[in-house]
C-alpha cells in the first residue's frame, strides 16, 4: 500500500494526517467487526469528530484533569538511577495520577464523551485491573452503570483491583473462554456491546479496536508527550535524546511519542513484554516476533499461529500480557520511526529492585521493563538523556514480586 | 478448470431460483467443522442434506470468535484442539463434494485465518474444493474489496451482514458488493441469543429487501421447528446455527463421539425444520 512507502518518498512525514478518512495507519488500522457495530462506530466517530474541537468538551476534559486526576504529572530526574545505569534519566510521574496510572486519561475522555451522547451504560475490558479500575472510578464519578469484563485467570492474579473496581461499584464479570485474559475479555466485551448497543459506550482502553478508537485513545492519552516535552524544554533547556514508553496495547507509548513523532532528533523506543525471552516463544511481543493479521476490530502486528489462530502470550506483567498491539505502532514500526525491543520479565524485574532501591518510587511492572529497556540504551551508548514514562505505579504488583522471591505477604 | 470456475455463483443462484417456484425458503444449517472431529463433519455434511438442507454453512474455527455466542464459542475451542486450520476445512469441503455435487457450500469465520494462508491461495484452494460462497464476520464491505474481487473471480460469492442497525445507504452499498444472497442478523446479539421478534421481523425483512435485490437469509435466534417456520414465511433463507450445534454436541458427548445414532438425530432434526419451512407459507 502506498502509504507505507511515504518515508521512502523523502517527503516528511504528517503524523497529525494519520489515521486518514478509513481509520489507516499506512496498512494498519481499519474497522474490521461485525456489521451491528458498523453503523454505531460512526455514531461513535461523528460524536468524537464534533467534541474533540468543542470548546466545552475540552475545557471540561482539561479542567477534570487538573482537578480530578492531578494533573501536569511531575518529571522528575532520577539522579540515583541515572548514576547506577550511566545516562540522563528523566522519569515522566504517571503512576502519581489518580487511581495510579496513565489509563485514567483515557477512561476520563471516553466518559465524558458517553455522557455527552446520552448513554446510560459504560463496558470496558480490563487485564492488570488499571484500566477497569480507572473505568469504575469515572463510571461512578458520573453516577454511570459500569461493567468490566477481565479474564478468569487475570481475576486471580490481581485480586487487589478486582477488589477495587467493585467498591467503586463496578460489576466485574470473569471470563472462563479461550486463554481466560486480557484477549477474552476483550471478546467478550464486543459480544456486549454488540447486545446493548443502543444504550451502552464501550470504554476500550487502550489504542486498538477499530476506528476511531486507535485515535481517540491516542488523542486522550497524548496529553502525557505534550506536557513532558514542554516539560523537559523547561528544566534541560533541550529535548531528549531517547524517548522510552512500555508497549502491551500501547496507550501510554502513544501517549508520550505523539508530541515526539515530528521532532526528528529525538529517538523513540516501544518496550515490549519479552517473557522467558522471544526465543522461548514464551513472551509477548508481536511487533518483535509476530506477523501482522487481522484482531479486534483492526489490521496489526499480531501473535498467531500458521493457521492464524492467536496464541497464548506470556508475561510477568498482566498489563502487558497482550497478543496484539495499537495499529499506529505498527505503522510506525514499518516506516523505521519508533524501534521495537523485547525486555525479558527477569530485565524488568531487575529495574523493578533498581528504580525501588535507587529513587524510593515502586514502578509497575509494567513500567519497569521500560526503566530496563533505558538501562540498555545506556549501556550501548552512555552518557544520553533519556526520558522514560513511568506509566503506573507498582502498589498493585506486590502480590506478584513476593511470589516470584517465595514470600507469603 | 474445475465446474466451480465456469459458473459463476452457480450452485447459490440456482437454489434461489428454484425455490422460488416452489415458494419456500432454503434451510441452512450452519455446523463448526471439526466438531467433535473431522470426519465426522463431512459425515454430519451428507445427514444434513439428507435431512433437508437446501445448502450448508460450514463454519471455520477460530481462537477468538468474537461475534458467537457460548454454544459456537465452545465448538471453536472443541474443533481447536484437534489443530483443524482454514486449510483443512476446505479440504473437508473437497470431501462432501465426491459424494455431493449440488449442494451450496459456504464458509462462515473471520478474516485473520483467510490472512494466515494470503487471500489469493485461499480463494484458490476453496475454488478448487467447490465453495460456493464466503462470510467473513468481522469484514465488513468497506474492508472487503480484495477478497470480494478474488472471489467473484472465481465464482464465488462475497456474502455480507445485514443487522438491525444498518441503515438503508448501508443496505443498498452491502447489496452491490455482495452476491448470492445477504444474511440479515435478526437481532443486537451474538450467535445463539433466544430472543428472536418474529412480528418486528416481518417489516425488517421487508426494509432489507426495498434496498437490496439479493435473496434474504436470516439467522440469529433460529432454534426449533415453530421459530423456523415463522421465519420461513418472510425469508428467502432460514439459517440455524446454535440448535444444531448443541444437538451435535450433545449427541457427541453422549456417544464418545458422532455414531450413527447422533447423525440420526442431526437428520431427523433437519427434517423437523424442513417440514416447518416447507408449510410457512402455505
Amino acid at each position: 500500500m502506498p502509504e507505507t512507502n511515504v518515508k521512502a518518498t523523502g517527503a516528511p512525514v504528517d503524523y497529525a494526517s494519520f489515521p486518514d478518512q478509513r481509520g489507516r495507519f499506512g496498512d494498519y488500522g481499519g474497522r474490521y467487526v461485525a456489521e451491528t457495530l458498523m453503523e454505531p462506530i460512526e455514531e461513535l466517530t461523528a460524536a468524537y469528530e464534533k467534541y474533540r474541537n468543542d470548546p466545552g468538551f475540552i475545557e471540561e476534559f482539561e479542567s477534570d484533569l487538573r482537578d480530578y486526576v492531578g494533573r501536569p504529572t511531575a518529571l522528575y530526574h532520577a539522579k540515583r538511577l541515572s548514576e547506577l545505569y550511566g545516562a540522563e534519566i528523566w522519569l515522566k510521574r504517571e503512576d502519581l495520577n489518580h487511581t495510579g496510572a496513565h489509563k485514567i486519561n483515557n477512561a476520563l475522555g471516553q466518559a465524558l464523551l458517553a455522557k455527552r451522547m446520552g448513554k446510560t451504560r459504560i463496558i470496558a475490558e480490563t487485564g492488570a485491573g488499571q484500566h477497569g479500575v480507572a473505568t469504575a472510578t469515572v463510571a461512578a464519578r458520573l453516577g454511570i452503570e459500569c461493567v468490566v469484563y477481565m479474564g478468569a485467570d487475570d481475576i486471580q492474579r490481581q485480586a487487589p483491583n478486582v477488589f477495587r473496581m467493585r467498591l467503586l461499584g463496578a460489576k466485574v464479570v470473569p471470563v472462563d473462554s479461550g486463554t481466560r485474559t486480557l484477549k477474552d475479555a476483550l471478546n467478550e466485551a464486543m459480544r456486549d456491546w454488540v447486545t446493548n448497543v443502543d444504550d451502552t459506550f464501550y470504554i476500550i482502553g487502550t489504542v486498538a479496536g477499530p476506528h476511531p478508537y486507535p485515535q481517540m485513545v491516542r488523542d486522550f492519552q497524548s496529553v502525557i508527550g505534550r506536557e513532558a516535552r514542554a516539560q523537559m524544554l523547561e528544566k534541560t533547556g533541550e529535548l531528549p535524546d531517547q524517548v522510552v514508553a512500555c508497549v502491551g496495547g500501547g496507550s501510554n507509548a502513544m501517549g508520550i511519542f505523539h508530541a515526539f513523532l515530528a521532532d526528528e532528533s529525538v529517538e523513540l523506543h516501544g518496550s515490549e513484554a519479552g517473557g522467558d525471552g522471544v526465543e522461548t516463544g514464551r513472551h509477548a511481543a508481536p511487533l518483535t516476533a509476530g506477523r501482522p493479521g487481522v484482531l479486534h476490530g483492526n489490521r496489526t502486528y499480531l501473535m498467531e499461529d500458521e493457521n492464524g489462530q492467536i496464541i497464548g502470550t506470556h508475561s510477568i506483567s498482566a498489563g502487558l500480557d497482550y497478543p496484539g498491539v495499537g495499529p499506529e505502532h505498527s505503522w510506525l514500526k514499518d516506516i523505521g520511526r519508533v524501534q521495537y525491543a523485547a525486555i525479558t520479565d527477569d530485565q524488568a524485574m531487575a529495574a523493578f529492585h533498581d528504580t525501588m532501591r535507587c529513587e524510593g518510587i515502586i514502578p509497575a511492572i509494567e513500567s519497569a521493563h521500560a526503566v530496563a529497556h533505558a538501562r540498555l540504551l545506556a549501556e550501548a551508548r552512555g552518557g544520553q538523556r533519556i526520558l522514560v514514562n513511568l506509566s503506573g505505579r507498582g502498589d498493585k504488583d506486590i502480590n506478584t514480586v513476593a511470589k516470584l522471591e517465595g514470600i507469603e505477604l | 478448470m474445475s465446474e466451480t470456475t465456469k459458473q459463476p455463483a452457480g450452485r447459490l443462484a440456482s437454489l434461489f431460483e428454484r425455490l422460488k417456484g416452489e415458494n419456500r425458503a432454503a434451510l441452512i444449517p450452519y455446523i463448526t467443522a471439526g466438531d467433535p472431529d473431522a470426519q465426522a463433519t463431512v459425515e454430519l455434511m451428507h445427514a444434513m442434506v439428507e435431512g433437508g438442507a437446501d445448502a450448508i454453512e460450514v463454519g471455520v474455527p477460530f481462537s477468538d470468535p468474537m461475534a458467537d455466542g457460548p454454544v459456537i464459542q465452545a465448538a471453536h475451542e472443541r474443533a481447536l484442539k484437534s489443530g483443524l486450520g482454514l486449510r483443512g476445512v476446505i479440504d473437508l469441503v473437497a470431501e462432501f463434494r465426491k459424494r455431493d455435487s449440488h449442494t451450496p457450500v459456504v464458509l462462515m469465520g473471520y478474516q485473520n485465518p483467510i490472512e494466515a494462508i494470503g487471500v489469493a491461495a485461499f480463494v484458490d484452494k476453496a475454488a478448487a474444493a467447490g465453495v460456493d460462497g464466503v462470510l467473513t464476520v468481522d469484514l465488513p464491505p468497506e474492508e472487503a474489496d480484495e477478497l470480494s474481487a478474488a472471489l467473484g473471480e472465481r465464482g464465488m460469492s462475497p456474502i455480507f451482514l445485514l443487522a438491525p442497525t444498518t441503515s438503508a445507504a448501508r443496505t443498498r452499498e452491502v447489496a452491490t458488493k455482495g452476491s448470492g444472497f445477504v444474511y440479515y442478523v435478526s437481532l443486537k446479539g451474538v450467535t445463539g441469543a433466544a430472543n428472536l421478534d418474529t412480528d418486528a421481523l416481518a417489516s425488517q425483512v421487508e426494509g432489507v429487501r426495498e434496498a437490496c435485490a439479493l435473496p434474504v437469509g436470516v439467522g440469529f435466534g433460529i432454534r426449533d421447528a415453530e421459530t423456523a417456520g415463522q421465519v420461513g414465511r418472510v425469508a428467502d433463507a432460514v439459517i440455524v446455527g446454535s440448535a444444531i450445534v448443541r444437538l451435535i454436541h450433545e449427541q457427541a458427548s453422549a456417544a464418545g463421539g458422532m455414531n450413527a445414532q447422533g447423525l440420526e438425530a442431526v437428520r431427523g432434526f433437519l427434517a423437523e425444520l424442513r417440514a416447518a419451512v416447507e408449510t410457512a407459507r402455505h
